[in-house]
Parts: structure tokens; sequence; C-alpha cells
């Protein structure tokens, strides 16, 4: 009989086996990928009243050398053959891209894109931590003050843990908490139904390279669990929808990624130049399947949009459905086939409205929605839109999907409303300055540079610095040990 | 005799006396008189499939006046009330039945875990339900006294439901506060409260630190993984577990001692009330052992006739055992819980 990994509750680092154990099946079939051990709600309530014991451990060791270890298991992460459980079942980097294909739809391609990104983060810490609190001193975080820019600092936790409710969509957006731990702040991670794989591999390399087990606490829950760990925490980040953005707004504890509605937008200096830009709108619309909250949902310009949405649709069509393993498979399936299902029927409802029209459909020569061996596919969509009113002209999918819309230039940023990325492409200065006033944009590229792209120093979707310490004044007038 | 003839005989005796216009109920002298002789047609326990299957709305619908058998005329009784999220509850009216059920429940016991004469304390709804004075007589019979801390299931309820989660925990907060304080200033040896509840304390304090050495559990779901963690975390391994099954309409059932997998059977206190676990599809017929079905009671006491009730659970049929020479009911869960979303487990 196939043995196959059995994925377990990690409680501070301590390895436990549930007595419920939930199959993972392979995507289109009943059979059981992996097993995960599943935490009840009382298990996960009474570690919660421990985790402090797990932040002083980290407490314990300099921050330069968590950065250290930090950096070191990104090779662990790349390249590592790494336990699965206990020592039974060694996951190697194929049978990490593997696992996580046959339970996420997702193309092995796709993974090793993500494996790649996911390594830069481990490498990039430095610059990324430098980036969340602007070129602190780490040793503040160890004593607790110190000095910046000949300025007194001194930064407290607002948490002994940092809970994390992950999403299945995307490995790389489970990457978020891993300064955290850096920042000498425990992580309790609740991971996606179908992709516990990543956050437990990326755990496993930073226990690799000496980071404390106790760090790490690991509960594959169901809805009551998962909600005593959002009811519970000291700081909670969750990926979710704009209802669920909606309902934790007023709650200070909780930050919640939920859709990110980036955009491309056109100034009139620059438009009529717009084939030189068709590559970057391409890949900001695609890049990752377009799973990302960075990837661009909406193209606005002043002109040309039936030429540019042909373009990019024409562009979008040679994106389709392929066998996982094939090397130039970028487009995911979904795990959950009524996700596909809800999804298109979204799009299609919009565009039975009225004042819209699927520009990839006549390209295609398809529905969109498409069942390939065994898997349920979305085909790339470019949806026209006659307004920016039109009910799909602002919406994210998780697809390579985009609306292409006119809008006049000097109305696009009282229109844009919230959004996660905007790429402008203009060199108008008067425009760049009411682009850098602009309150809805919370990352601002200036000139052709695709959305998905992230800079490591530049931290956006909030600030997990600011999120878990908080800033006190401070006067030493004596210290003994000082 | 052995358990079926057991089972049989007081199945005839029972059927004689609820149709009996000298000791019968209103309620089921007009059924027969509707309907047909059950004297006549119900010569043993499998003869009860002949009745339709008991319709739990008649316990809010008609009056308790209609339930009382001629038998108990005259007699004050106590009215027992299950469910009432909204509406009026249900509700059951009874005499002596508790004590009898919870002293054949006494037998059972471990007296070193329940020491004979230790107080007891019981977290949980009280109120209109039989189970307030149920344990109260448990504790008396077993020569000690009982402290209660009430929680009202419905309000919690009602909370979960509007999603007041924050509410919901302040509520269950402020029941742990007052368990503690007895806890911690009373002598208990013996816990009764729900798989919740318990939990919940045990983030307060060391339940088998403050001197409890037994707990019984009773109210909702307890999964294996659930009860694992109860025995091995919150009771330490240090106090007894007894998981329970039961409720105001059947008494209850007993579990036999863990195994190494923590799944819970119970078994029905038979030959006073009888679980089997029927197809859903064709509740006539029981389940294989070992499969999942729906749970059907049968209450057989001279208080109270209610045949062939479909409960809101469903559990795995499992064979009779040393102890019970009849079925079980085991890892019992909301019915349709894997396919419906079931508010479950509010205390």
């Amino acid at each position: 009989m196939l043995k196959i990994p059995s994925i377990p509750v990690l409680r501070s680092g301590e390895v436990y086996r549930s007595l419920e154990q939930q199959p993972i099946n392979a995507i289109g079939t009943d059979q059981p990928a992996a097993l995960m051990s599943m935490a009840n709600s009382g298990l996960v309530k009474r570690d919660l009243n421990f985790v402090g014991k797990s932040r002083d451990v980290l407490k314990s060791i300099p921050a330069h050398d968590l950065m250290q270890m930090c950096v070191d298991a990104g090779d662990h992460f790349l390249k590592g053959t790494l336990p699965v459980g206990e020592q039974e079942y060694p996951q190697s980097p194929d049978d990490y891209v593997k696992s996580l294909s046959a339970t996420s739809g997702l193309p092995h391609a796709l993974i090793r894109m993500n494996m790649n990104k996911l390594y830069e983060i481990f490498t990039e810490m430095p610059t990324i931590i430098r980036g969340l609190t602007r070129g602190l001193d780490l040793a503040v975080l160890d004593k607790g003050y110190g000095e910046q820019h000949g300025v007194p600092v001194s930064y407290s936790a607002n948490t002994d843990a940092l809970a994390v409710v992950l999403p299945s969509n995307s490995p790389a957006v489970t990457a978020l908490w891993m300064p955290s731990l850096v920042m000498k702040i425990p992580v309790l991670l609740k991971p996606g139904r179908e992709e516990p794989w990543t956050p437990w591999r990326i755990m496993q390399s930073f226990i690799k390279a000496g980071m404390p087990k106790e760090a790490f606490s690991f509960y594959p829950t169901d809805h009551d669990g998962s909600g005593a760990i959002v009811r519970r925490s000291g700081r909670v980040m969750m990926f979710g929808d704009d209802s669920t953005v909606s309902q934790h707004a007023l709650d200070p504890r909780v930050e919640v990624h939920g859709s990110g509605k980036s955009k491309i937008i056109f100034g009139e200096d620059c438009i009529d130049d717009w084939e030189k830009y068709l590559d970057i709108m391409v890949e900001s619309v695609s890049a990752n399947s377009g799973r990302s909250c960075i990837n661009a949902s909406a193209i606005l310009v002043p002109r040309h949009a039936d030429a540019i949405a042909e373009a990019i649709a024409k562009r979008l069509t040679e994106i389709k459905p392929l066998p996982f393993e094939d090397a130039n498979a970028k487009l995911s399936g979904f795990a959950n086939p009524k996700f596909a299902e809800y999804i298109n029927g979204a799009v299609d409802a919009g565009l039975a409205e009225g004042g819209a029209r699927d520009i990839n459909e006549p390209h295609r020569g398809r529905e969109r929605h498409e069942i390939f061996q065994n898997m349920h596919y979305l085909h790339p969509t470019i949806i026209r839109c006659e307004s920016w009113e039109h009910s799909l002209a602002n919406r994210e999918f998780l697809f390579p999907f985009a609306s292409v819309t006119e809008v006049a230039q000097a109305d696009m940023l009282d229109s844009i409303g919230s959004s996660l990325v905007v790429t402008a492409i203009t060199q108008d200065p008067v425009w760049v300055e009411e682009l850098l006033e602009c309150p809805h944009i919370e990352r601002l590229n200036l000139g052709a540079w695709p959305t998905n792209r992230v800079k490591w120093d530049q931290p956006h979707e909030g600030n997990l610095f600011e999120f878990l310490y908080k800033r006190r004044s401070i006067h030493i007038a004596a210290l003994a040990h000082v | 005799m052995n358990a079926q003839d057991t089972l049989d005989q007081h199945t005839r005796e029972t059927i004689q006396h609820h149709f009996s216009p000298e000791t019968g109920s209103p309620f089921w002298l007009k059924w027969a008189a509707e309907n047909w002789d059950p004297r006549t047609e119900i010569q043993c326990f499998a003869d009860i499939s002949k009745f339709p299957h008991f319709q739990d709305e008649w316990l809010r619908d008609i009056t308790n006046e209609e339930w009382v058998p001629k038998a108990f005329a005259g007699r004050p009784l106590n009215v027992f009330e299950t469910g009432g999220t909204t509406g009026l509850p249900k509700q059951r009216v009874g005499w002596d039945d508790y004590k009898h059920d919870y002293e054949m429940f006494s037998d059972q016991l471990d007296d070193d875990a329940f020491p004979k004469g230790g107080n007891w304390l019981m977290v949980g709804p009280t109120g209109p339900r039989r189970l307030r004075l149920a344990i109260e007589h448990l504790a008396a019979h077993r020569g000690g006294s009982t402290y209660f801390v009430d929680l009202d299931p419905r309000w919690v309820k009602k909370l979960i439901i509007r999603k007041e989660y924050d509410q919901a925990e302040r509520y269950q907060r402020h029941v742990m506060d007052q368990a503690v304080e007895i806890l911690k200033h009373r002598d208990i040896k013996c816990l009764f409260t729900t798989p919740r509840l318990l939990e919940s304390l045990a983030e307060r304090v060391s339940v088998p630190g403050v001197g409890v050495r037994g707990c019984f559990c009773g109210g909702t779901t307890m999964t294996p993984q659930m009860v694992r963690f109860l025995v091995e975390e919150v009771l330490e391994n240090k106090a007894l577990f007894v998981p329970t099954y039961g409720n105001t309409l059947m008494g209850l059932a007993c579990s036999i001692p863990l195994t190494d997998d923590y799944s819970v059977t119970y078994y029905a206190p038979q030959p006073r009330a009888v679980l089997r676990v029927v197809d859903p599809d064709d509740t006539q017929n029981t389940v294989d052992y070992d499969s999942y079905g729906r749970v059907e009671l049968t209450t057989l006491t001279k208080e109270f006739f209610m045949p062939r009730f479909l409960e809101r659970d469903e559990a795995i049929r499992r064979k009779p055992c040393n102890r019970y020479d009849w079925d079980g009911v085991g890892d019992v869960r909301p019915f349709g819980v894997m396919e419906n979303k079931v508010v479950e487990g509010v205390y």
C-alpha cells in the first residue's frame, strides 16, 4: 500500500497527531494525497493560553541571529529534503511540487515560480525588515529600546503571537507572516484546506536553520477552531473577500487581506503609445494565474480601449489549461469546482446586464469554464466595459481577469476606489503630483512597472511591524545594567 | 431470562399499562381508539415497529394533562422541558422516572472517582430541565450535596445564531467565574458539566488540582479526538471521565470504559429505553454494525411511553458487549452534520 504523508498539528513545535485525520484528496479523484490532523477547538483555545512561553524563547535570541537563520532557511526551502510530520516522510522539493499540485491544481511551473519567490523572501529578509521598520537597528527589539536617527525609541509588542488564517489559493501569499519571526513574534498558522504544504515547508526550513521550534504552531482545524483563533489571538492576519474585510474593519487586532483591485491607469500623455506597454499589461493581469491581489483587475484608459482590450485578449488566449507537469502551464485549476462555477456565473451575470463584452470569447473558441483532465479551469477573460459604473469594471476574480474601460484622466483618481497597487503610465508632472496625493492607492508604481512585481523594501497591504509593535515614548534616567 | 426476553416482557407490561382504560393516559387511549389496540398487536419489542414514529411536536401542541396516565392521576407532576430556543418548548411530564434512571446510573459509577458522600457541582443547563433534579438526586442517592451554576442554552444559541460571539464568550466567562469560585472554596469531588464548559473550566483551574476525582459529562457531540483531549489534557489523566448520552425523553445511556481509540459507545438503559440505529431512508430497518444511521429512541416506562422517536442524532451501530447484552450507539453526532451546517455545541 502506498504510504501517504500525514500532516500533524504542531503545538509550539511539538508534533501532535489528532485522532481526527482529514483526507486531502488529489484533485478530481477520491484518492487521498495526504492526511491532515485536525485540531479540536478546545485544544486550540488551551494552547492559546500558553503562547507567551513561545515568545519568551524567541525573545532570548538576538534578532540578528534570527535574521541569519531566516536567510539560511531559504536554501533549505528551495533545495532541502524536509520532514512532513516527523522523520518518516521526507519531502524533497520535487515531492513538495507534486503534492501541492495534486491537491491545489496549481501547475508545477507556477509552483516553482512561487518557490523562487519564497526563496527570495527568505534571503531578502534583511531588506524586507529594513523596509518594514524604516531601518531600525534590530538590537532595539532585543533590548526594547535604543536609538534611531539619533532619537531614543522604544517598541513593545502588541501580542505574544501572530495568528494567520491562510488561504489555499496561492503559495506565495502564505509568506506575508514570515518577517514576524525575525521580529521575535511566534506564529500560529491555520492552513487552507488544500494547501498545508507551503506553510509546513516554510516552518520546517526555519527549524532546520536553527529557529526554535517553539516559535511555530500549526493548527489545521474546523470553523469552530478557526473562530477561536480569530477571537482569542492578540494579532490576526487573515484573507478574505470584501464581506470579511468589513466584518473586522473596526477590530485593530485583525488585519484582513481582501481583494486588491489593483489597476493600470494611463495618462493622456502616454496612451497613444499603449502598444509599448502591452507586455506589462499582460503580465500584470496573468502572472501567477491571476491569483494574487497584486494582479491588475482593471485597466483604465482615456481612449483606445477597444484596441487595447483586443490586444490583451489575443495574448491571453495563448494561456490555456495544460497538464500539471507541462513546463509551459501557466493557468491554475480550481481544487473546488464550485469556485469555478460561481466565478463563471458571476462573470456571465455581469455580461447579461449589457454594456460589457467578453473580448476573449471569439478568440478562445470554447466556453470560459472548461474541465480539462478532471480539473476545472477558467480561461483568461478581458471584459470591455462601456462604463466604469458597470458591475464588472471594478471586480476581482481568482483567474486572469481584467476589465478595460475608457475614463477621462481627470476623473480617474476620483473613480478608482481603494486599490492595492496602481501602475500609472504617465510622465505628466501635474498628474504625478495628484497620484502621490491620492489616498486610495496603497502602492504606487510610476511608469512602466507591472503591478505584480514587488520590491522587498516597499511593504504593502499594511505594515507588519506596525501591526505587531507599538512605539512608546521613553526616558531612561538611570538603569544600573545599562 | 436474557436481555431480549426481559425487554419483550417489559414491552408487554408497558403497553398494557398505557393502553388500559384503568391506567393509561388520555392521549394514548384516544390514539388506540382511532387506530388499533396495541394490547393485542404488541407482543414483543419487535412489534413496536407497528407504531408510527412519535412526533415530538405532540409534546408542545398537546397539553400536559393529556399525557398523565390514570395510574398517576392526582399526584403532583414535574414538567420538564427540552429545546425551546424560540416559541413554546417541548415538555414532558414525570414523577419518579428520573430517580430510577439516575439510581441505575449510580450503580455504574466508579466509587473511587465518584466517592460516596462526596459533593457534586453541576455546571450547565438547570432551569426547567430534568437534569437539574436528576443530578441532585444522584448526589443525594450517593450521600452528597450538589452545588449548581446555571447556563441558559437558549440564550447562548440565540447569540450564536446572531453571530454575537463576543457576548457568548462573555456569558461563558460569567458562568465560569461562578464555577471556579465554588471549586476553589468548597469541597467538590464530583462534577457534571458539558464538554465545552469542562474545557473552559480547565482554562481557569486544574480540575483534578481543585479536588475533582470524577467528571460525568453529557450534552453535545464528543468526537474521539475531543474525548481524548478531555481525558489527557483537561482532566490530566487524573480524574475519571464518564461520557453519557441522554435527554429528557430517554434518561441516561451509559458508556463503556474508554479504550485507546477514545471512541465512545453508549448503551441505553434497557428495558426502560431502547436505542436503535436505523436506516434514515427506511427506518424499519437497522443499519449494519459499525455503520452510521439515525438514532431512534423508544421509551418504555410507566410514566411515559414514546415509540420510535427519531432523534436529531446519528451514530454508529455497535455490537452488544460484556456489560450490556444489546446494541450500542457509537460516536454520536448531529444528524446530517456531514451534509449540513448544524448549530450545535453551544454549551
